[in-house]
C-alpha cells in the first residue's frame, strides 16, 4: 500500500444538468508512487483537468458528483469532509493551473500570496513564512526575491507568474504536485525553462507529480509513466518508453503520427478522421468507434475493458483481448 | 520560373503609448521595426517566433489591416502602401486572411451561409443564385456539406469553424493567404486535419500562404522557407529544410532546442535562455537578442546587425557571420 501515493479506483465525475447527468470521467483507474511523474494526455473534452480537480476536491457538490475511490496515502479523499481537505489541499496536494495570468490574485502582494499556506497549514508566523517565501522564489530561479515578495502579479511577466505559482504549490513541501498544462500558455523558450525547473525540485524533493498535458513532447521529456484518455476513459497506460514506441490502442498511434516532427518532413499528416466527442454524446461501445481504422462489430455494440500486458502496459481494446492479440502491425507506422 | 509575389521592404510599425493628462504620445511600442522579405508565387512562408515578436502585427500590416509606420509592400510589382482605402479593398480580393480564433472569427448571428456570401457580396457578385452555388462549392471545398449552410457557428466543432474561416477567405478567388495561427487553438488530431486541407488546397488552387505561428513543428511540416523573428526584427530567414538543420543565428538555435520532441529516445543538447523577451517598448540598443545571447560579443551591444546572405538563400542578422 505505501508503494502508491494516490491510488483512484472506479472514479466517475459527472455534472448535472436539469433533468440530466452528465458524466465526464467514466470509471477510470489509475496510481501514482512517491516521487513518479505521471502524465495524463489526452484532447480537450476528455476529462483530464476534471479528473485532477476530482483529486483535489474542487468539483462544486452543487452541480458534480464525485464518485468512486481517490485513496491517498490510504484515506479515500471523496469521502472525506470539507474541512479535511482543506488540511490536505495546498499542504500535502497542491496544484499547478494552467493560466498564471488569472490564477494569482491581483489585489495582493506575490509574499501574502506565498505565505497564505504556511500561516494556515503550519501557523507559521509571519516573518518565518515571509522568510521561507523569499526561499522558494530563489529556489525556483527568480531574481530579485527580497523585492518580489512585494510586488503585485501585475509586474510580473507570464513565466515569472508560473513560477511564482510553482513556488507556490511547493512551498509547503506536498506529496504530490498536479500540474495541469503548467506550460500551456508559454512560448517555447520560457517552457523548456519551467520544465527543467520543474524536474529539477522532482529529483530533489521527491514530489510525485501528476502532470496534465496535450503536448506529447512536454509527456517525452517529463514523465516515467503516461495515461492517455479519451472520451472519460482511459484508454492506454503504460511506461512513457512503451507508449512511444509501441503504441498499441488506435488512438494512441494516431495522435502519436498526427504531432508535426520537427527533424523530419513528410508529405502529409497522418489525420484522425472525425471530431473529438462532445462530454454526453456518449454512444453504445467503444467511444472512438467512429473515428477508427480498425472498427468491426463488436466496437460498436460492447464497450472494450482494459487489457493488461506482461510489462504493465494496458489497453482498452478488443484487438488486444486480455492481453493477447497480434501486435498491431499498421503500414503507416513503420 | 519563379515569380515574387509579395515583397515587403524595411516594414515598421510603431504604436505610440499615451499617458500623462493630455494624452501625449510619451513613447512608442516598437511592434515590427523594419522587416524585409519576399514571397514567391505558390509557395509558403512560415513566420516564426514568441509571443510580441510581431509576426501577426506583420500579417496585419501586409493586409493594411494596419497602417505601416514605414517602409513599402509590393504585391505583384505595386505598391499597395500607397492605394487609397477603397482601392485597398478591391485589392484584398487578391489577398485575403485566415485567423487564429475559430471561435471568435465567425459573427454567431450569422449562418454559414451568410459569413460565406459576405465576401462575395462585397466584391461584386450580385447574383444571388450563383453565391450560392459558389457558398456551396466553398463548403464541399473544405471538406464540410452543402446541408451545413443553414447552420450557425455555434453547431459546429473547432475544426470545422476553421474550415469555415478558410472557405470565407477562398471564397473570392484569392491569391494570398495570410494565415495568423490557424491550427493552435485546435487539438493534435484535428491541427493535422487541418494542415493537410491547407496543403490540398494549396495544390489545387495555387495559393501563396503567409504562414505565421508559433509551433515549430508545424511550421517546418507546412513551409517551403520560414522567417524567424525576435523583437520585431527577422533574424534569420532561410529555406525550412536548412532552417532546422542548420540554423545559424543562436535566437533560432535556442529556440529549436527549447522544442520538446516526442521521442523518449532522442537526445539533445538544450540550450536554456536565461531571461525574457525584453519589451518592445524599449528594445535593447545594438542587436535586439544581445541580452540573452549566449555568444553576445561587444559589437552585439552597441551594433546592430543586418539580415545578410550567407549562404545561398540563408539569411541571418548576427555579427557572428561577418
Amino acid at each position: 500500500m505505501n508503494s502508491r501515493i494516490i491510488d483512484v479506483k472506479g472514479l466517475r465525475t459527472s455534472f448535472l444538468t436539469d433533468d440530466d447527468e452528465i458524466p465526464v470521467v467514466n470509471n477510470i483507474d489509475f496510481h501514482i508512487k512517491p516521487g513518479e511523474v505521471l502524465g495524463i494526455v489526452g484532447e480537450s473534452g476528455c476529462g483530464k483537468s476534471v479528473t485532477a480537480l476530482s483529486v483535489m476536491g474542487l468539483v462544486p457538490t452543487a452541480t458534480g458528483k464525485v464518485e468512486g475511490e481517490i485513496l491517498f496515502k490510504g484515506e479515500n479523499l471523496v469521502q472525506a469532509s470539507e474541512a479535511r481537505m482543506r488540511k490536505i489541499r495546498g499542504n500535502e496536494i497542491a496544484m499547478i493551473f494552467q493560466e498564471p495570468m488569472t490564477s494569482l490574485n491581483p489585489v495582493f502582494t506575490i509574499g501574502e500570496q506565498l505565505i497564505e499556506s504556511l500561516r494556515i497549514h503550519r501557523k507559521w508566523n509571519k516573518k518565518k513564512a515571509l522568510a521561507k517565501a523569499v526561499e522558494m522564489l530563489k529556489l525556483v530561479g527568480l531574481p530579485r526575491a527580497e523585492e518580489l515578495v512585494n510586488e503585485y502579479p501585475h509586474q510580473l511577466s507570464g513565466g515569472m507568474r508560473q513560477r511564482v505559482m510553482i513556488a507556490m504549490a511547493m512551498i509547503c513541501e506536498p506529496q504530490l504536485l498536479i500540474a495541469d498544462e503548467p506550460t500551456t500558455a508559454l512560448d517555447v523558450t520560457i517552457q523548456a525553462q519551467i520544465l527543467e525547473l520543474m524536474k529539477k525540485l522532482n529529483k530533489e524533493t521527491d514530489t510525485a507529480i501528476m502532470m496534465i498535458t496535450h503536448d506529447l513532447g512536454v509527456v517525452a521529456e517529463m514523465c516515467e509513466r503516461v495515461v492517455v484518455m479519451y472520451a472519460g476513459k482511459v484508454v492506454e497506460e503504460g511506461n512513457v518508453k512503451t507508449i512511444f514506441q509501441n503504441p498499441k490502442h488506435p488512438y494512441t498511434v494516431g495522435l502519436i503520427q498526427s504531432v508535426p516532427d520537427m527533424r523530419v518532413r513528410v508529405d502529409r499528416l497522418y489525420s484522425i478522421p472525425g471530431n473529438v466527442p462532445k462530454p454526453g454524446a456518449l454512444k453504445l461501445g467503444c467511444q472512438f468507434a467512429p473515428r477508427c481504422a480498425h472498427v468491426h462489430e463488436r466496437c460498436l455494440s460492447e464497450d472494450p475493458h482494459l487489457s493488461a500486458f506482461k510489462n504493465g502496459q494496458q489497453v482498452r481494446c478488443w484487438l488486444y483481448e486480455d492481453g493477447k492479440g497480434a501486435t498491431f502491425h499498421d503500414s503507416s507506422l513503420s | 520560373m519563379t515569380q515574387v509575389l509579395v515583397k515587403v521592404e524595411n516594414l515598421k510599425k510603431h504604436f505610440p503609448i499615451k499617458g500623462g493628462l493630455l494624452g501625449k504620445t510619451v513613447g512608442e511600442v516598437k511592434a515590427v521595426d523594419g522587416v524585409s522579405f519576399f514571397i514567391n508565387k505558390g509557395e509558403t512562408l512560415g513566420l516564426v517566433g514568441e509571443s510580441g515578436c510581431g509576426k501577426s502585427t506583420t500579417g496585419k500590416i501586409l493586409l493594411r489591416l494596419l497602417e505601416p509606420s514605414e517602409g513599402k509592400i509590393y504585391f505583384e510589382g505595386e505598391d499597395i502602401t500607397t492605394l487609397s482605402s477603397a482601392e485597398m479593398r478591391k485589392k484584398r480580393r487578391e489577398m485575403q486572411m485566415v485567423f487564429q480564433d475559430p471561435f471568435a472569427s465567425l459573427n454567431p448571428r450569422h449562418t454559414v451561409e451568410k459569413i460565406l456570401e459576405e465576401p462575395l457580396l462585397v466584391h461584386g457578385v450580385k447574383s444571388r443564385a450563383e453565391r450560392r452555388k459558389r457558398v456551396k462549392e466553398l463548403l464541399e471545398v473544405v471538406g464540410l456539406s452543402s446541408y451545413h449552410a443553414k447552420r450557425y457557428p455555434h453547431q459546429f466543432s473547432g475544426g470545422q469553424r476553421q474550415r469555415i474561416g478558410i472557405a470565407r477567405a477562398l471564397a473570392v478567388n484569392p491569391k494570398l493567404i495570410i494565415a495568423d495561427e490557424p491550427v493552435s487553438a485546435l487539438d493534435v488530431s484535428i491541427q493535422s486535419q487541418v494542415l493537410n486541407l491547407l496543403q490540398d488546397l494549396q495544390k489545387e488552387f495555387d495559393l501563396t500562404y503567409l504562414f505565421i505561428a508559433h509551433d515549430l513543428g508545424v511550421v517546418r511540416h507546412i513551409s517551403d522557407r520560414v522567417g524567424v523573428m525576435y523583437l520585431g526584427n527577422i533574424v534569420e530567414l532561410s529555406d525550412s529544410e536548412q532552417l532546422y538543420k542548420n540554423p545559424k543565428h543562436p535566437y533560432t538555435q535556442a529556440l529549436l532546442s527549447a522544442v520538446p520532441i516526442p521521442d523518449v529516445e532522442y537526445q539533445k543538447e538544450r540550450i536554456i535562455l536565461q531571461g525574457e523577451v525584453p519589451s518592445p517598448s524599449n528594445p535593447p540598443k545594438g542587436c535586439p537578442f544581445h541580452t540573452r545571447c549566449p555568444k553576445a560579443m561587444d559589437t552585439c551591444v552597441s551594433v546592430r546587425p543586418l539580415l545578410k546572405e550567407i549562404e545561398p538563400g540563408h539569411y541571418a542578422a548576427c555579427h557572428l557571420y561577418e
